[in-house]
């Protein structure tokens, strides 16, 4: 479980988080939605200490992560895995070579054969494993996110960032690549916690959503309450598209007794 | 100036504290050394080979006065090639090849958040990406320097029997004469300057590069520009300290 309490970052003067607080729970994919601007990749930024916040504290399994000792920092950071949103991938290496770099330098103690085994494992979780050999510049954008969650998870991750996942790909890849991050999360019981503006992710995955508005937390529940949430700014985002009115329709006129 | 200066003190300073284990750094350094090396050396004999002969012709040209012996060209061409062209021709050449292709490189691992990722794995993106490259090009631009340093002359020696400025061994001759170990010392000396100033500058612009492709090329341009402005003052510099 990641604790984040009262978390404040301000850039030059203007405030882009104004003291977020919540939970991401253990098991769970945690959603953090929010409208273009409101400072979620900022969030996760401070999360994974990419950035300092100026204030509040962030907690690994109640372990303190802000300010903490760099030893501590770092047992912690070697626990975390990480999507990046255009995926990241070390482009001088080869798509087994960016698995197998995060075990190189995290686990030395880890012979060769067992890096070797633990890639393919990787690969063949996300449904590569004939891709090895290929550079990441030969590879489609729906491949690349994938070659990135293996990278991710490759040194067995407690803590799994996902930032914007699916931007950038049609709406079946996206699917698919939510129900792999869905199922890696179940299957080892990791911490997710995934930044998203996709409604799509968030009827399909979202176990504990976080609404972000302008910096502030203000509505936080499953997918199961989120259409029924009264929070205004929330229903405007919600209900924005056309595609999610349309399914709350159908819904609500099969629930009214006739 | 200050700001950025004192900024370029504190990355090289994050450079060197909590560094990656000695294998690891090694084997990227040992990877450095094939692009900032092996991949220079067509471009180092070009330049140099024909440094040498124009610098032979040149000389040839302006030595009207029978009384000087001819054997004083050789003289020349080695006197200017070791002690000045050499390692600062050389290291202006590889300014332009090299200090791009660090900015450039790190520069577009900063915008595909390709530091980001390796800080996150928590690794010293400064450490793990900079160093190698700063100790490859220390290693490298002395032997580029000294390949330069013979491949001008032999470019003097071809381009004098060629033409028939100075005959094969008079220019031999003028090369023997009143030879100074330490001017070569003092040419390493300065190719080991350039290099740390080349490849820190460089490093400092890629990897602090913040945008698009646009700020990529950019940071690669200016580089260049400011490599080439430090060898300049650090020539001056190191002559009047050390000659
Ligand atoms: N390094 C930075 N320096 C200055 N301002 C920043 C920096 N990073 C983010 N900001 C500002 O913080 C605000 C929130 O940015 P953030 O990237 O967190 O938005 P987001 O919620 O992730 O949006 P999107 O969905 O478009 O990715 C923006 O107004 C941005 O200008
Ligand atoms: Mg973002």
């Amino acid at each position: 479980m990641i604790e984040v309490h009262n978390v404040q970052k301000s850039f030059d003067g203007n405030q882009v988080l104004k003291g977020i607080t919540c939970t991401f729970e253990t098991g769970k994919c945690n959603l953090l939605l929010g409208g273009s601007g409101t400072g979620k990749s900022v969030l996760l930024q401070c999360i994974v200490g990419l950035m300092q916040p100026d204030l509040g504290s962030i907690t690994f399994d109640g372990t303190v992560f802000t300010n903490n000792k760099v030893q501590i920092r770092q047992e912690i950071r070697r626990k975390i895995g990480m999507l990046f949103q255009g995926s990241a991938l070390f482009d001088s290496m080869t798509v087994a070579q960016n698995v197998e770099f995060p075990l190189q330098m995290l686990t030395p103690e880890m012979s060769r054969e067992e890096r070797r085994d633990r890639v393919q494992f990787c690969l063949k979780r996300v449904g590569l494993e004939n891709a090895g050999d290929k550079m990441p510049s030969e590879i489609s954008g729906g491949m690349k996110k994938r070659v990135g969650i293996a990278r991710a998870i490759a040194p067995n991750c407690t803590y799994l960032f996902c930032d914007e996942p699916n931007s950038g790909l049609d709406p079946l890849t996206s699917i698919k690549i939510d129900e792999l991050i869905q199922e890696i999360t179940y299957e080892y019981d990791i911490t997710t916690v995934i930044v998203t503006h996709d409604m799509n992710s968030v009827v399909e995955i979202g176990d504990h959503i976080i609404f972000l508005y302008k910096g502030l937390k203000l509505w936080d529940g499953n997918k199961d309450e989120i259409l029924n949430a009264q929070v205004p700014e929330l229903k405007e985002f919600i209900f924005s598209s056309s595609l999610v009115r349309a399914a709350k329709r159908i819904d609500d006129e099969s629930h009214t007794p006739a | 100036m200050v700001k950025s200066f004192g900024r370029f003190l504190l990355f090289i300073q994050s450079m060197l504290t909590r560094k990656e284990r000695f294998a690891v750094l090694w084997k990227r350094t040992i990877d450095e050394c094939v692009t900032i090396g092996v991949n220079s050396i067509f471009i180092v004999s070009i330049v140099s080979a024909f440094i040498g002969a124009v610098t032979c012709v040149q000389i040839a040209y302006n030595l009207v006065n029978p009384l000087i012996p001819k054997s004083t060209i050789g003289f020349m061409v080695r006197e200017m090639t070791i002690l000045e062209l050499a390692p600062t021709i050389t290291s202006i050449v590889l300014a332009g090849k090299v200090g791009s292709s660090i900015a450039g490189g790190l520069g577009t691992m900063r915008i595909t958040e390709q530091v980001s990722a390796l800080e996150v794995m928590g690794i010293n993106s400064a450490s793990y990406l900079v160093l190698p490259r700063i100790t490859a090009s220390i290693l490298m631009f002395p032997l580029l320097v000294i390949l330069a340093m013979a491949l001008s002359i032999i470019g003097g020696y071809l381009a004098g029997s060629l033409t028939g400025a100075v005959s094969a061994q008079e220019y031999i001759e003028g090369i023997r004469t009143d030879f100074v170990p330490y001017n070569i010392v003092f040419a390493l000396i300065k190719s080991v300057v350039f290099a740390f100033l080349v490849s820190a500058i460089s490093s400092f612009k890629g990897f602090f590069t913040d945008g698009g492709a646009l700020e990529v090329g950019n940071a690669s341009t200016t580089a260049v520009n400011n490599s080439i402005i430090a060898i300049l003052v650090a020539d001056f510099a190191l002559a009047a300290l050390l000659l």
